[in-house]
């Protein structure tokens, strides 16, 4: 009679979890964010194709994601300060909480226990339980005589569950360093430079870079070093002239790196930038069809794939790192505003908003394999992601 | 920030050049282009919904002391020292007139 009642009790709950979550990886998956209609579209990258949608996530006007690190759940960063924690086999929310009133963008640590938000309103950066999202801490970005608090960008992990992150009004980076069962410890670098807009981390968690909206150059700290310190690199890179108005902040994150090579976007200019990744030296300029926004290696490095600031958002140009020529361009459409490869780079998806699309590209025979229809996308994010430093 | 504000108001003072009393409206296919913009490239500092983001916010609350004719001439001339561009070349006076006054009222969402 105990056998059978718990053949029946085994029974139903692997149907249950059948229905719940079909067995397989999750290493192909990945999200594109409807930013317009508060919803993402679970995709598949090796059949091409919507598994399914999660709505309900808030206003996500430049919202970003980050990946647990069994790559099974997204953290989505919304810009009203929602948080939500989505399930990619299920399809489903598992928890939304709204932790502050305008914010950015996020981090999770190495140990995938802790993610972070940095916030506009009211400045500063909230950590949370990956878990159960529960609040763990926060550091408000205080500074200053009056301690106002300033909007914070270009919030990273770093190994040793650390965090840096740049304050936009003060000037200033900051490192939490956030021992397990213990408080974070904060580290100050003042003065980094105007305006720091955006920053990035190289993929080996050496390098933190702040672009500098007000002035032409980058904050450079070298974590690997003794005693870290910031130093400007690429000062007056403009050499003096007058800059293009900006129309869109260029994006650091994904910041391409390709063999010794480093590439980036000059702000109110229609270049990228080309500097050695051992010295931070120039070396090179590759003359491009606008204000770039993004320029993204594929994974292998030997190509960058750049796309624009308005009104010039219809185009993308790739480049050879080899040769720095332009070897492609195409129009996808208005607004192409957002790419990201497969984890080997053998595809690349490109959301162009304006045109409510998301369509796939080759990127050996830069054919165009498939198109999906989205409403408004905007960022793509696969779960390779969970799987590097500073993604 | 009390830096910025006062240096707003010089901008303010120094150039209403440009910005004359337009008489003519945007048509309302211009209208439809010029919502769009508003929302989602405007919207790529300042927020979709217009609350604010690395730009500041442009709710009601937020330009009732300025002018719609102040607030064309932020929008055709940017703002010196902020990230704000010029949007002269791309948008007419009457462009920038439109979305002030759109922007004063509450932006139809």
């Amino acid at each position: 009679m105990m056998k059978h009642l718990l053949g029946i009790v085994l029974l139903a709950t692997s149907c249950i979890a059948a229905a719940a979550a079909e067995r397989r990886g999750t290493g192909d998956l990945g999200i594109v964010v409807e930013r317009a209609v508060g919803a993402v579209q679970i995709i598949d990258t090796t059949q091409r194709r919507v598994l399914s949608r999660v709505t309900g996530l808030g206003d996500l006007s430049h919202a970003s994601a980050v990946f647990s690190r069994d790559g099974r759940h997204a953290f989505v960063f919304g810009r009203d300060g929602g948080l939500s924690k989505i399930d990619l086999l299920t399809g489903s929310l598992v928890k939304r909480i709204v932790q502050a009133g305008n914010s950015i963008g996020g981090a999770i640590s190495d140990d995938g226990r802790l993610v972070a938000v940095s916030n506009y309103k009211p400045g500063g950066v909230r950590f949370f339980d990956s878990e159960s999202l529960e609040p763990v801490a926060d550091i408000p970005a205080a500074y200053g005589v009056d301690n106002e608090l300033s909007k914070v960008v270009g919030l990273v992990d770093a190994p040793g569950r650390r965090f840096l992150f740049t304050l936009y009004d003060a000037g200033e980076i900051w490192m939490a360093h956030y021992p397990s069962g213990g408080v974070p410890k904060i580290t100050k670098f003042a003065h980094v430079g105007e305006l720091p807009y955006d920053a990035l981390i190289t993929g080996d968690g050496r390098h933190y870079v702040a672009g500098l909206f007000g002035e032409d150059g980058l904050a450079h700290i070298d974590l690997w070093a003794d005693k870290p310190v910031v130093r400007r690199i690429l000062d007056h890179y403009g050499r003096g002239e007058e800059k293009l108005p900006v129309y869109k902040m260029p994006h650091l994150e994904g910041w391409a790196r390709a063999g010794d090579r480093m590439f980036l976007p000059a702000v109110g200019r229609h270049e990228l930038l080309v500097i050695d990744a051992t010295t931070f030296a120039e070396i090179g300029r590759v003359a491009v069809h606008g204000q770039p926004i993004f320029a993204i290696a594929r994974p292998d490095g030997r190509q960058v794939w750049v796309n624009f600031a308005h009104p010039l958002n219809d185009t993308i140009q790739v480049i050879d790192t080899q040769n720095l020529e332009i070897i492609h361009e195409f129009t996808p459409g208005k607004a192409a505003l957002h790419m990201e490869f497969t984890p080997r780079g053998e595809n690349v998806w490109i959301s162009v908003r304006d045109a409510d699309r998301v369509d796939i590209y080759d990127t050996q025979t830069f054919e165009r394999l498939e198109t999906l229809p989205m409403d408004k996308p905007s960022g793509i994010f696969f779960t390779a992601r969970a799987n590097r430093i500073g993604l | 920030m009390r830096a910025w504000k006062s240096m707003l108001s010089a901008v303010v003072a120094s150039a209403s050049i440009g910005v004359a009393l337009a008489g003519v409206l945007p048509d309302p296919v211009r209208q439809a282009e010029l919502t769009h913009l508003v929302l989602h490239d405007c919207g790529s500092c300042h927020g979709m919904t217009l609350k604010g983001g690395l730009g500041g916010p442009l709710l009601p609350a937020n330009l009732d002391h300025y002018s719609s004719e102040d607030v064309a001439t932020f929008i055709l001339d940017g703002i010196p020292g902020k990230p704000m561009p010029p949007w002269r070349g791309q948008l007419s006076t009457q462009d920038a007139l439109w979305i002030a006054e759109q922007l004063k009222k509450g932006f139809a969402q």
